[in-house]
C-alpha cells in the first residue's frame, strides 16, 4: 500500500498544500518547525482518527479556520482510494471514501494502514500506561478495523459510568438527594462487561502476536544487547492461559461488583481495559525506571517496528513513516534500521539535515518550507 | 453585531439545535428580504405549534388533541406496545408499515453524562400502562447507541419480571446511529426480525 497523493487544507501551518508520492522512499527535508512533522501527523489522523501529539483536535486546525481537511489518495493492490476528512473541533467529523460521504468517520479505519515512528514515542516507554494502551489499540484497529467501533463504543461505556458515579459522589457530599441515582449501574456494569470484554480479548491476543516481533526488533536495533519482553497487565485478576471473550465478559462483571463499594466511594470506575496495561521488560528488569536514554530510543523504535513486522506478517504492507527519528540515532542504530525498513512499500522519512539519512533510504527528495512543501527531485 | 431587532432574531436563531452563529445570520438576513406574506406564514405555524400541539396523556407522542392519531385508532392493538426515544421515532417507524400497535415516547434516553437518569424519562407511566394487563409485547426501539442500548437493557431488567414477552430490533440497523436515520427497508426488516432479550 501506498499514499500517492497528500492534500491538507487548513491543516496545522498548511492554509493549503498538496503532494505527490511514489512508492519506495521519499525524505522531506527543511529546518525545524517549518511543517513536516505536520505532515506525517495529518496521514496518522487518517490511519487512527487521531494525532500522536495531542489529544484534542482544535490545535490541528489552522490558526483562524474553523475546519481542517485531510484529503488522501490510497494505493493499495492497484486499487485507488480517495479519504477525505474535515476535521471540526468540538463536533463529529465528516468524512468521505471514494466519492460518497460515509455516516461515522469511523468507516475510513482500514483504508489507510500506517506505522508511524517519531520522537513522542519515547513516551511509549517512559510516559503513562495511557500512551501504551493508545499503541496497542492503534495497532489493533490497524490489524482489525471493527475495533476501532468496538473502541468508541467502549470508551463511551465508561464515560456514561463515570459520569453516574460521579453524579452520585457529589450528590453525598453535598448532602442533596438529587443526582445521587445509582438504579442504573447495575446496566452500565453489564455493558461494560461487555464491549470490555471484547476490547480486552483483542489486546491479549495482539500482545501474544506481537511479543516475539518485539524480542525480535529489539534485538535487531541494539545488536544483541539485552533482551525485550512485553507482558499485558490486566486491571483484574485472569486466569492462565486467557480466557475467551465470555469467560472475560464473567471475570469483568465479578470484578466490578467487587470494585462496586470502592467505585462508588470514590465515584471512578477502577475495573476494565481503560486501567490496564502493557509492561515492558529488559532482560530481568522492568524498562521505565532502569533503561537508559539509548535502550528506550531503541525500545521504542522496537514496538513500532515489531507493529510494522506483525502487519506484513498479516499479509498488510503498511505505509511507515519515520519522523525526525535519524539525527537521535548514532551511526550503527542508523545502518541497522535502514537495513530493517529498506524494503517497505512506502517509506516517509523527515529529517533536518538530509545526510543524517542513510544513503539506501534517499528516494524522492521534498524541500518543506514555513507553510509549503513541495518535490524537489 | 447588529443593531437591536435583527440581532435579537440573529440571537433566537442560533438558539435552535444544529444552527450556528453563521446560518442563524444568513436565515435572519433572508427573513429580512422574503415576501411579508411567506413570513407571516412562518411566524403563524410557529405560534400554532405552540398553541395547539401538545403532548399525548397515553403514549406523550405530539397530538392535537387529548390523545394522538394512533391512540385514538380503535383498528390498533393493545396487545403490542413499542418503546421509542422520542417522537421523530414513531415517524420513521410508522413509514415502515410494519407495525399495528402502540406506541410509547420515553422523551429520551439514560444519559448521565446529561444528567438524565430514568426518573427524567417517562418510564413511571409506561410501568402503568403494563399494569392494565392488556400488553403481552413489547418491542424496545431505542436508538442503537450506547445510551438507547442501556436504556433498553433497563427496561427489560424491570419488564421481564411481569410476565410480558421483551424484544429489540434485530441488529441490521447502522450501530451508533438514530433511528431516525434509518432508511425504511432497514428498520422494516429490523422491525420483523426482532428478538427476545
Ligand atoms: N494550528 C496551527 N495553526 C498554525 N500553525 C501551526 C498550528 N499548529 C502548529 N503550527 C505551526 O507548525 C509548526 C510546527 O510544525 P512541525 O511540523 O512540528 O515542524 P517540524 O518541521 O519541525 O516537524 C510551528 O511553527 C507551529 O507554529
Ligand atoms: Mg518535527
Ligand atoms: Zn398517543
Amino acid at each position: 500500500m501506498y499514499v500517492r497523493r497528500l492534500e491538507l487544507v487548513n491543516f496545522r501551518s498548511y492554509e493549503r498544500v498538496e503532494l505527490e508520492f511514489d512508492p519506495g522512499a521519499s525524505v522531506l527535508v527543511g529546518p525545524n518547525g517549518v511543517g513536516k512533522t505536520n505532515l506525517v501527523e495529518a496521514l496518522g489522523y487518517v490511519a487512527t482518527l487521531g494525532s500522536h501529539r495531542v489529544a484534542t483536535d482544535a490545535p490541528l486546525v489552522r490558526a483562524g479556520a474553523a475546519s481542517a481537511v485531510i484529503r488522501c489518495e490510497i494505493v493499495h493492490d492497484g486499487r485507488e482510494l480517495l479519504v477525505e476528512l474535515e476535521i471540526v473541533p468540538g463536533k463529529a467529523n465528516r468524512a468521505r471514501l471514494g466519492r460518497s460521504p460515509v455516516r461515522r468517520a469511523r468507516e475510513v479505519l482500514g483504508a489507510l494502514r500506517l506505522v508511524l515512528f517519531a520522537p513522542e514515542d519515547l513516551e511509549l516507554v517512559r510516559g503513562d500506561p495511557a500512551e501504551r494502551r493508545r499503541y496497542l489499540d492503534d495497532l489493533l484497529v490497524a490489524r482489525l478495523p471493527r475495533f476501532g467501533g468496538v473502541r468508541a463504543d467502549y470508551d463511551r461505556v465508561v464515560k456514561q459510568r463515570n459520569a453516574l458515579l460521579r453524579s452520585a459522589y457529589l450528590a453525598r457530599k453535598t448532602g442533596g438527594s438529587r443526582g445521587g441515582d445509582l438504579s442504573t449501574l447495575d446496566v452500565w456494569d453489564a455493558h461494560l462487561a461487555r464491549h470490555g470484554a471484547e476490547l480486552l480479548a483483542g489486546r491479549l491476543e495482539l500482545v501474544a502476536a506481537l511479543t516475539p516481533h518485539v524480542a525480535k526488533a529489539y534485538d535487531a536495533v541494539a545488536a544483541g544487547k539485552g533482551a525485550a519482553g512485553i507482558a499485558y497487565r490486566p486491571s483484574l485478576e485472569l486466569a492462565e492461559p486467557a480466557p475467551n471473550r465470555d469467560a472475560l465478559e464473567a471475570a469483568l462483571h465479578a470484578a466490578l461488583a467487587e470494585a462496586r463499594q470502592s467505585e462508588v466511594e470514590r465515584g471512578v470506575t477502577l475495573v476494565g481495559p481503560h486501567r490496564d496495561d502493557l509492561t515492558l521488560s529488559l532482560g530481568p528488569l522492568p524498562a521505565k525506571g532502569y533503561a537508559s536514554h539509548g535502550e528506550s530510543w531503541s525500545y521504542a523504535l522496537a514496538l513500532r517496528l515489531a507493529a510494522y513486522d506483525l502487519l506484513r506478517a498479516d499479509g498488510i504492507e503498511p505505509v511507515l513513516a519515520l519522523d525526525d527519528v535519524f539525527a537521535e540515532l548514532d551511526a550503527g542504530r542508523r545502518e541497522r534500521l535502514a537495513d530493517l525498513v529498506s524494503g517497505a512499500s512506502q517509506l516517509l522519512v523527515t529529517c533536518a539535515v538530509a545526510e543524517d539519512v542513510p544513503a539506501e533510504l534517499r528516494g524522492a527528495r521534498y524541500q518543506v518550507r514555513e507553510g509549503e512543501a513541495r518535490r524537489a527531485g | 453585531m447588529y443593531e437591536g431587532t435583527i440581532q435579537d432574531l440573529i440571537d433566537e436563531l442560533g438558539r435552535l439545535p444544529g444552527v450556528g452563529p453563521k446560518s442563524a445570520q444568513r436565515i435572519a438576513f433572508h427573513i429580512l428580504s422574503a415576501d411579508p406574506a411567506d413570513v407571516t406564514r412562518l411566524a403563524n405555524a410557529l405560534r400554532k405549534v405552540k398553541d395547539l400541539v401538545r403532548f399525548c396523556t397515553v403514549c406523550f407522542n405530539v397530538a392535537e388533541s387529548e390523545q394522538c392519531r394512533i391512540c385514538r385508532d380503535a383498528r390498533r392493538t393493545d396487545e403490542v406496545l413499542c418503546v421509542v426515544e422520542e417522537p421523530k421515532d414513531v415517524v420513521a417507524i410508522e413509514r415502515t408499515g410494519e407495525f399495528r400497535g402502540r406506541y410509547h415516547v420515553l422523551g429520551g434516553a439514560i444519559n448521565p453524562l446529561e444528567g438524565i437518569g430514568p426518573d427524567n424519562l417517562r418510564i413511571r407511566e409506561l410501568m402503568q400502562r403494563l399494569g392494565s394487563g392488556a400488553v403481552r409485547e413489547l418491542i424496545l426501539a431505542t436508538d442503537p447507541n450506547t445510551e438507547g442500548e442501556a436504556t433498553a437493557t433497563y427496561l427489560a431488567l424491570m419488564v421481564k419480571p411481569m410476565g410480558i414477552a421483551v424484544t429489540r430490533l434485530a441488529s441490521g440497523l447502522p450501530v451508533g446511529g438514530d433511528l431516525e436515520y434509518a432508511d425504511e427497508i432497514t428498520l422494516g426488516r429490523a422491525f420483523e426480525g426482532r428478538r427476545a432479550v
